[in-house]
């Protein structure tokens, strides 16, 4: 009772890169508070899937394992998930920020009238006393996550409910093995006793699923752009750096938002978290979205016309011009000095 | 019978815009530095209904808000686009509102007003928690469709429904009553309709003609459809224990303005020689290359 549950996402017969980095953190969280790691999986033909899961510490593992649970459909998986939180009583729940969790997530929390917060950037234990009573509570989630358009960080906890609901971002929390040979207990969940036909509303007519085609979260180099490029023909520029270095292209919200690359690139708080060995902010002013998700790169280099940008506090360069007169100097210099 | 549909929209600060007045000095948001927009992703959601309403004859669009008095602005956008009604949810008991309160409110009011089908935004830009459109279906208890790109086709009972995923799309068939929320991805909404604006630029909520000088009792009488509804707590059989601040289990604990740790920067031109200086240390110190 009262442990830690991470809910594990399934693609594929494959645990979720998030959900295995949920399990990293919700690793370390059951051992503050003494407690144990569950995972939940939800699925079919997952004979085998605690492999995946076990090397992570996990204690117990709950498998639902149905074919009318894969592909993921919210009513089944939702009243599946509700049940077992009923039974178990988790202290903590977490899912990740995908399109499954930020789907589920809410559904749950809703039926357990319990809080919920989304997009975390980060997860820790503290204390908290009531102003008004007097109570005083022990170790609660502080469910840190930038708001107001990434302008402020606000820590928000659920002290009276429980489970105390988040959900976290892929790349946010680091994967980590805990012990290659660690073994739990596996549970089975009794799937027919808890679905009806009325789970089943929403029909699956087609699906299409490919693989991820850009992958700017292992790029060792990302050159990324924000508005202050201002144009789809001056992000060409970063691009043709990119290739030169090795790297990828990221980008802030605004340049998503603005049309001038697609989403997949975007890194901050509602994008992707990156940590390159070098990376290039270009026109990018650095609001706390973007830099929640980019701020433990090895070394940053900025360059705008603003020389207060927010984004040149943490870098390591600061170049003080024009994305497009830069940009063009450094594709010169690297082809003239390497070969 | 009409196929009701309702859209539920928010106003909220255009957080993507924010300037260097956006936050004071003591690190609060200045909100009035910043201003109310009709939240994106719920205008692409008034687009989706706005199709349906193209392709059947009979369907009929309520946008429904909450928010202070001032967000029946966004019911009048929505009007002068092609919605035919709305009401706005407004009382100082929802003051407070996380998204389950909320949830809780808006699923009151869209009892009362009986849709068979409920669009909303994914999410809104102030919070980005996508949270409200799936907790205002479970309160209702019918299934949800999130992240949806295209209604591709609707009869009175069944929807088909494309949906943008990560990695993918997905299209799924679903019988109403039913929500859906919808992404970024789907159409942008057409703009306002002249005679839309014409017709409905005088509509006001009971508060709003209040503060009127002009006399707007014969128009409100000739002319009904220029009533916006105004609901409070009242209006709704809540149970107000889940309303408001008391309704609502997560708490902000803390606020803080963002203090990046400042680094020791090099500062470097634009000329050749500082571009060429930075490229060799990156070089050298095998960065690159």
């Amino acid at each position: 009772m009262n442990n830690i549950f991470v809910y594990c996402e399934i693609e594929d017969g494959h645990v979720a890169e998030v959900s295995l980095e949920l399990l990293t953190k919700g690793r370390k969280l059951a051992n503050e508070i003494d407690r144990k790691l569950e995972a939940v999986v939800i699925g079919h033909n997952l004979t085998g899937i605690e492999k995946q899961i076990f090397p992570f510490g996990v204690d117990v593992i709950h498998v639902a394992d149905n074919s009318r649970l894969y592909p993921f459909l919210t009513l089944p998986h939702a009243e599946i998930v509700v049940n077992l939180f009923n039974e178990e009583q988790p202290e903590i729940a977490l899912f990740g920020a995908t399109s499954v969790g930020r789907d589920l997530a809410p559904r749950v929390a809703s039926a357990l009238k319990c809080g919920l917060t989304a997009d975390c950037t980060s997860l820790m234990f503290g204390d908290h006393t009531e102003n008004k009573t007097g109570k005083e509570y022990k170790n609660l989630l502080y469910q840190i996550r930038p708001a107001f358009g990434g302008n402020i960080i606000a820590t928000i906890i659920n002290p009276d409910t429980r489970p105390q609901m988040a959900t976290v971002r892929e790349g946010v929390m680091k994967k980590e093995v805990f012990s290659a040979t660690h073994k739990g207990e596996i549970k089975h969940v009794n799937v027919d006793t808890i679905l009806n036909e009325g789970h089943m509303a929403v029909q699956i007519v087609e699906r299409h699923i490919e693989k991820q085609k850009i992958n700017i979260k292992g790029a060792p180099i990302i050159i990324s752009g924000g508005y202050g490029v201002g144009s789809k023909e001056t992000f060409d520029l970063l691009f043709e750096l990119a290739e030169l270095l090795g790297g990828e292209v990221g980008a802030s919200r605004a340049a998503v938002d603005a049309g001038f690359v697609d989403h997949a690139r975007q890194v901050g708080q509602t994008g992707i978290t990156v940590r390159p060995k070098l990376y290039i902010a270009c026109g990018i002013s650095g609001a706390v979205q973007h830099t929640a998700g980019m701020n433990e790169s090895a070394k940053i280099i900025s360059i705008n016309n603003d020389p207060k940008a927010p984004i040149n506090q943490i870098a390591d360069y600061v170049i003080n011009g024009n994305v497009a007169d830069v940009i063009p100097k450094m594709i010169k210099f690297y082809k003239h000095n390497t070969k | 019978m009409s196929f009701k549909i309702v859209v539920l929209a928010k106003q909220v600060p255009d957080t993507r815009n924010v300037g260097k007045d956006a936050m004071k000095a003591d690190g609060t948001v200045n909100r009035s530095a910043l201003p109310a927009i009709f939240n994106p992703e719920d205008l692409h959601a008034l687009e989706q209904a706005l199709r349906i309403k193209d392709r059947m004859e009979d369907a009929e669009i309520i946008i429904l808000t909450m928010g202070p008095p001032r967000a029946a602005e966004i019911i009048r956008e929505a009007m002068y686009r092609g919605a035919d009604s709305g009401y706005l949810l407004t009382d100082r008991k929802f003051a407070g509102s996380d998204t389950l309160a909320t949830s809780y409110a808006i699923s009151l009011a869209v009892k009362n007003i009986k849709p068979h089908l409920i669009i909303a935004g994914r999410q809104a830009i102030d919070g980005d928690t996508a949270q409200v459109g799936p907790q205002v279906a479970e309160k209702l208890n019918i299934p949800q469709v999130t992240y949806c790109e295209e209604v591709l086709d609707v009869s009175d009972d069944e929807l088909t429904i494309k949906r943008r995923l990560e990695r993918g799309v997905e299209t799924v068939k679903c019988k109403t009553p039913l929500l859906i929320t919808v992404h970024s991805s789907a159409p942008a909404c057409r703009p306002r309709h002249a005679k839309l604006l014409m017709k409905f630029k005088h509509a006001r909520t009971v508060s709003e003609l209040q503060e009127e000088t002009k006399d707007y009792t014969e128009m409100m009488t000739n002319k009904p459809y220029l009533r916006i509804e105004e609901w409070s707590v009242a209006d709704l059989d809540a149970d107000t224990e889940f309303l408001g601040l008391s309704g609502s289990p997560t708490k902000v604990k803390k606020i803080e303005n963002v203090v990046l740790a400042k680094k020791d920067s090099v500062e470097l031109t634009t000329d050749d020689k500082d571009i060429d200086y930075l490229m060799k240390e990156l070089i050298d110190s095998h960065v690159i290359g």
